[in-house]
């Protein structure tokens, strides 16, 4: 682990055997690999609604689609308002996970215990907000290839957006939903004091890997769909 | 370990400056993205609009730094690491650049050479309530199955 690779006055000795030239454990650096596949898929998704949505005349108005909140009286719009909370909800979820991986890496089981299950509070909170909304989307008419929404300038939509929208917002809910499971998986091995036997908390560093990238990937789905 | 109790104490302390620093600089980001995004609401100017959607991006992109430099540790790994990480990224300048000149060539093509295409964007039209869902089942007077999965279009 530590490993010093730094301030080597001989670059090449760094690839000579013997040393760990990323200064990273196997797992890790596997986890930065897969997420970089997993950016290239979001991307592609994401650079192609790009590319539809310029190759069309009209849009619908993200403002007037999403401007439910739960709860609210028929007739209140209250737009972007639910998407910030589901926004700082996962961000605060971002950062009880760095504090979980900052605790591991301290050896302190309670406050990795502690972090993780604030952390799957914050997934879970955030599903049931996607759940709700989708659902919202629903029954307004809103649906894989049914898009009962007009372009912003009052023209006849194409299910382009609904398509995209579904898709891409499924696809980063299916990513979340897999995070959840990833961390509940760590909170049990925590509580079964495997990280402890090992002697090191690396787990939960990789799961804190993917959990970012979770909520990076919505850094750019919240701002695409809803502000742009 | 070879650190010492005080080295690893002002280590932690560092740590979780930079984990609150980095915390705030997310949250005020994403408060002036708000902002921006409900000032556009009644924004009339398009070349205004276009700007301010300009700086949502730029912030984004910070966005993004902060968290893969600081929440995701890669400003503290080694650069061979950060390099085989961030260089394929690069990529996606191209990827963008290319999709979306290409996205906006057709949309000209297609109105210079598609009348009914170039048709469409002028007629305006009435929105439709409820095709389907709870709307529907409304109609039928069975509101209790409105969570029933979509019908087939």
């Amino acid at each position: 682990m530590s490993t010093t690779t730094t301030a080597s006055p001989n670059e090449a000795k760094l690839w000579g055997g013997g040393k760990s030239p990323f200064n990273s454990e196997y797992g890790k650096v596997m986890m930065w690999y897969f997420l970089m596949s997993d950016a290239f898929t979001f991307g592609a998704f994401l650079i192609s609604y790009g590319t539809v949505r310029f190759s069309t005349n009209g849009w619908p108005n993200s403002n007037e689609v999403f401007r439910s909140f739960p709860f609210a009286p028929e007739g209140v719009h209250a737009p972007l308002v639910f998407v910030s909370i589901m926004t700082f909800i996962l961000i605060i979820s971002s950062v009880t996970m760095v504090l979980a991986v900052h605790a591991g890496k301290n050896m302190d089981k309670q406050g990795v215990v502690r972090n993780m299950i604030l952390t799957i509070i914050g997934g879970l909170a955030f599903l049931s907000c996607q759940a709700w909304e989708w659902n919202h989307l629903f029954h307004e008419g809103a649906w894989w290839g049914a898009n009962p929404f007009l372009n912003a300038d009052g023209t006849a939509s194409t299910t382009n957006f609904t398509n995209f929208f579904f898709t891409i917002t499924g696809f980063h809910g299916f990513h979340v939903f897999s995070g959840v499971v990833i961390n509940v998986i760590m909170l049990i091995m925590t509580l079964m004091d495997k990280f402890e036997q090992r002697g090191h908390y690396l787990m939960i560093e990789k799961a804190g890997l993917y959990w970012h990238f979770v909520d990076l990937v919505w850094v750019f789905v919240f701002t695409i769909f809803y502000l742009l | 370990m070879s650190h010492t109790h005080t080295d690893q104490e002002a280590h932690n302390k560092e740590a979780m400056a930079e984990i609150k620093k980095v915390t705030i600089i997310l949250s005020v980001f994403t408060i002036i993205e708000l902002i921006l995004g409900f000032w556009m609401i009644s924004m009339t100017s398009e070349g205004l609009k276009l700007a301010v959607k300009g700086t949502i991006v730029i912030l984004m992109m910070a966005k993004a730094f902060y968290i893969v430099a600081y929440f995701m540790h890669l400003k503290h790994e080694v650069k061979n690491l950060i390099m085989t990480i961030v260089v394929p990224l690069l990529l996606f300048v191209w990827f963008i650049a290319a999709f979306l000149w290409d996205g906006n060539s057709f949309r000209n093509l297609r109105n210079d050479y598609d009348p009914y295409f170039k048709e469409q964007a002028t007629i305006k039209v009435e929105k439709k309530e409820g095709e389907h869902g709870a709307a529907k089942h409304e109609a039928s007077e069975s509101k209790h199955e409105a969570a029933a999965p979509a019908e087939k279009h």
